[in-house]
């Protein structure tokens, strides 16, 4: 639909949010911080397989795997959660669905990453 | 939601299909986008039997013949036919490229499609809306910008500062780059596509411009320059052999230098 107004004002829009570098840099971040983390959870795994049930409680009970186990899950939820937001900016472009959903994404993510986290928590300071 | 497939009034059906006259030598099959947007009829695909040796070696001569000799109809842009005006730029069996460039000649007995630029509006035929391309290039600024008095002379720079602006003058804007990105695809009413970031790049590293951070700071958006997701199709179209998204690059790691 025409709506008189000239292309260049089209192009600029609202201009620039000057924001988006500190984004830019957290999804890198967190992917280089997760490299380490998840060979150390592969390592991890396969040291349990070998164990029962109270043999990874106990694992999970010493101070630096309970870190590392909350780091993981922490990071990979911010990770995860900068990476859906982008998804959703990239595909949704109606107002309504695209906030609802960016919502949901921020929820979803800082629910299920609080969840593991206090789970880790339970388990290593002896509540499990 | 990103739309899938055409409104109903956008779908391309099968056109009309003309023989070569007697008498022709080799013939080769060019299907042909057609669409007039004064009639009513839906976009459709013509076929066309050139005698490719009685015409030049690229696409152009092609398009160049049909309208001469077949099809006087055929609408499409040209003006240098020697890649360096950027006005024949469309899409070529899939690829977006220069007709003037593009030799049809590899590939003998196979049917080549011809198509305007994806994703812009368009105007007939293989002509497409590029107004919303030349704003977005326009917003940028692309003219040096300075605040110290001007010089009796010239601005004068280094041979090395100089040297930094090569793979990045040579930009057409012939929207090969722009109209291939799937991210300028689903934004491209607010991402800025890879020409016009390569041409802001050519002016943030151009050693005489004195705008710099005003340049930065009009960039940095979520949506105008961070929409980039290193796809490389700007790269792998560009018909005079830039890299469009090394330039993004540039820019995104010049704007992460400034804040650590």
């Amino acid at each position: 639909m025409e709506n008189y107004r000239t292309p260049l004002r089209r192009a600029r829009g609202h201009g620039s949010a000057k924001h988006g570098v500190g984004h830019w840099i957290a999804e890198r971040v967190t992917s280089v911080a997760l490299v380490p983390l998840v060979l150390w959870a592969v390592f991890g795994v396969i040291t349990l397989a070998a164990t029962d049930y109270y043999g990874a409680v106990a694992w999970i009970s010493q101070p630096l795997n309970a870190v590392l186990m909350v780091l993981l899950t922490a990071v990979s939820f911010l990770h995860m959660h900068a990476g859906m937001r982008v998804i959703v900016e990239d595909y949704i472009h109606t107002t309504l669905s695209k906030s609802a959903l960016l919502l949901l994404n921020l929820f979803v993510c800082a629910l299920m990453g609080s969840l593991a986290v206090f789970s880790i928590l339970k388990v290593a300071l002896g509540g499990a | 939601m990103v739309q899938l497939t055409l409104p109903k009034n956008s779908r391309v059906q099968k056109g009309r299909h003309h023989a070569a006259p007697a008498g022709s030598g080799k013939t080769k099959t060019f299907k042909v986008y057609r669409y007039d947007p004064e009639g009513t009829e839906n976009p459709r695909w013509d076929t066309y039997d050139v005698d490719v040796d009685n015409c030049g070696p690229m696409v152009l001569d092609v398009l160049i013949h049909i309208k001469n000799t077949i099809d006087p109809t055929l609408a499409f842009r040209r003006s240098c036919r020697e890649g360096v005006c950027g006005s024949c730029a469309m899409n070529i069996d899939g690829r977006n490229t220069l007709a003037c460039t593009h030799g049809h000649a590899d590939q003998p007995g196979h049917e080549c499609s011809i198509a305007p630029l994806p994703s812009m509006p368009v105007v007939k035929d293989l002509i497409p809306d590029l107004t919303m391309f030349y704003a977005q290039y326009a917003s940028i600024e692309p003219w040096l910008h300075t605040t110290t008095p001007e010089p009796q002379k010239e601005w004068i720079q280094s041979p090395q500062d100089r040297e930094k602006l090569d793979g990045l003058y040579e930009c057409i804007l012939c929207a090969c780059c722009t109209t291939s990105c799937p991210s300028y695809w689903w934004n491209g009413d607010k991402y800025l596509g890879p020409a016009t970031l390569l041409h802001a790049y050519r002016w943030l590293i151009d050693s005489r411009d004195e705008a710099t951070g005003e340049r930065l700071d009009a960039l940095e958006d979520p949506f105008k320059l961070y929409r980039c997701h290193t796809i490389m199709n700007c790269a792998q179209v560009c018909p005079k052999g830039l890299n469009p998204a090394k330039a993004i690059a540039e820019i995104k790691k010049t704007l992460a230098e400034r804040v650590v």
